[in-house]
């Protein structure tokens, strides 16, 4: 009897060492392309790898072609610098790049997917800073850009409560370079940054530009001043 | 969007301004009404539909040049076309915004009005019954006008004459529903309209929207 029982125990247990190992092995099956899911996460957000894109650009203004085949590339940590003189389509340019205007020929792609399909997408990965600086007279500096850290980085925390009508045309455009900043979105569209910037304020613009483009952001300026953009590309229009 | 609608009463009230303008407009047009009528009850009794609902949308006509054109000037409409909304949603927020500091106001203050012109009091709910869906109707409207006309010159005076003949349906049922002996049929007539206005009217200014900041 006792021996029996014995045999009866071992074939259970061999049984369920067995089972034991069909089920780990159809877990590891079956959660594979989760946790493979997790792993590319996980570099994701190590290394944010993007790439605009544009391919025989041209853009007509009324009846005027103001860009004729036009072709650029920016990747992630990537800066271009739009250079040409008065009209020569370096706003047009943003513009087209931002999705505001259409396009006669050429196509802007992110990430190899055309920019113009899905405007909406496209619009969420752009921080926007035109030649109007987009500042409400009747709101608050904090009103505009809530965190006081980012205030900081362009120097006005000190301003924080003051209604923006008080502010001058230089510290505009300070609190809409820091809204660009607080926006959080990878690619920068800037149409002449620093107009109205005091020496300081460039400097202090410099260094938020590369700390946006170490964290893999991109960005594309037209300018007429020297900025300090290391290693830019210089697109001539 | 819910954002974007806060951020517009929150203008608002900072510049409170164009709320009371359309207000007192709103209360002198009624008034010059009744002078210029004279003094008789039954007459101005007969009136008074008409005047006030003339009156709310002539007065709700004053904020909308505003709407989108002092955005267009400073810039901020090109950012509420890259917030990442859609600009049908821009445009549905931006009615939203125009209804609850213009429609709204001008509902609270119709009933006086109306008593003041001699009204019979029974009848005053069915004229604000009447005016939810009116007002409702010409903010998706005006909202539709007012980002057609951007940038247009003389675009006040073009939006003014865009928008109030596309109003006259609403009117026509919204006065008529007070006096009619079944006005649930003119309320059903408002409501269709509004069904007809709340997806299309919103579309058709976010094209306009996008064209205008070409």
């Amino acid at each position: 009897m006792p021996y029996q029982e014995k045999t009866w125990i071992k074939a259970a247990d061999k049984f369920f060492f067995f089972s034991r190992l069909v089920a780990c092995a159809l877990a590891c099956q079956y959660t594979a392309p989760v946790r493979r899911q997790f792993r590319m996460r996980r570099c994701k957000r190590r290394v944010v790898a993007n790439l605009l894109t544009g391919e025989d650009i041209s853009v007509f203004r009324g009846e005027r072609l103001v860009l004729r085949g036009v072709a650029l590339r920016v990747e992630s940590g990537g800066a271009l610098v739009l250079r040409g003189e008065n009209g020569a389509g370096k706003s047009t340019l943003l513009r087209a790049l931002a999705g505001l205007i259409p396009l006669a020929t050429g196509r802007i792609a992110w990430n190899g997917t055309s920019a113009q399909a899905d405007f909406p997408a496209h619009a969420a990965r752009i921080a926007w800073l035109g030649h109007l600086d987009g500042i409400k007279p009747g709101l608050s500096v904090s009103e505009h850009v809530a965190d006081p850290e980012r205030l900081a980085v362009l120097g006005l925390e000190r301003f924080a409560n003051l209604p923006a009508r008080f502010l001058s045309a230089g510290q505009k455009r300070r609190l809409a370079l820091a809204r660009v900043v607080s926006a959080n979105r990878p690619l920068w569209l800037l149409d002449e940054p620093t107009t109205g910037l005091d020496t300081a304020s460039v400097a202090r613009f410099a260094d938020v530009c590369a700390t946006h483009r170490a964290a893999g952001g991109m960005i594309v300026t037209s300018t007429h001043m020297a900025l300090d953009l290391p290693g830019a590309e210089v697109l001539a229009l | 969007m819910r954002s974007l609608i806060a951020r517009e009463l929150r203008l608002a009230s900072r510049q409170g301004s164009d709320t009371v303008a359309a207000l007192v407009f709103f209360i002198i047009c009624g008034t010059m009404f009744a002078f210029g009528a004279g003094p008789d009850p039954k007459l101005l009794a007969g009136l008074a539909p008409g005047v006030v609902w003339v009156a709310a949308l002539l007065a709700a006509l004053l904020p909308l040049e505003k709407l989108f054109g002092a955005d267009f000037e400073d810039g901020t409409l090109d950012l509420l076309l890259l917030s990442g909304l859609p600009a049908y949603l821009v445009a549905l927020a931006k009615s939203c915004a125009h209804w609850l500091t213009t429609g709204l106001p001008l509902l609270l203050i119709a009933a006086p009005l109306a008593i003041m012109l001699r009204m019979p009091s029974h009848v005053v709910p069915l004229l604000l019954i009447g005016l939810v869906p009116g007002t409702l109707i010409f903010s998706l409207v005006g909202t539709l006008t007012a980002a057609l006309t951007l940038g247009a010159r003389r675009g006040g005076v073009l939006m003014a004459l865009i928008t109030l003949p596309l109003m006259m349906p609403a009117l026509i049922f919204g006065a008529n529903a007070v006096m009619a002996p079944h006005p649930l049929a003119a309320f059903a007539f408002l409501g269709a309209i509004l069904c007809l206005a709340l997806p299309l009217a919103p579309l058709a200014a976010g094209a306009a929207l996008r064209l205008a900041v070409e």
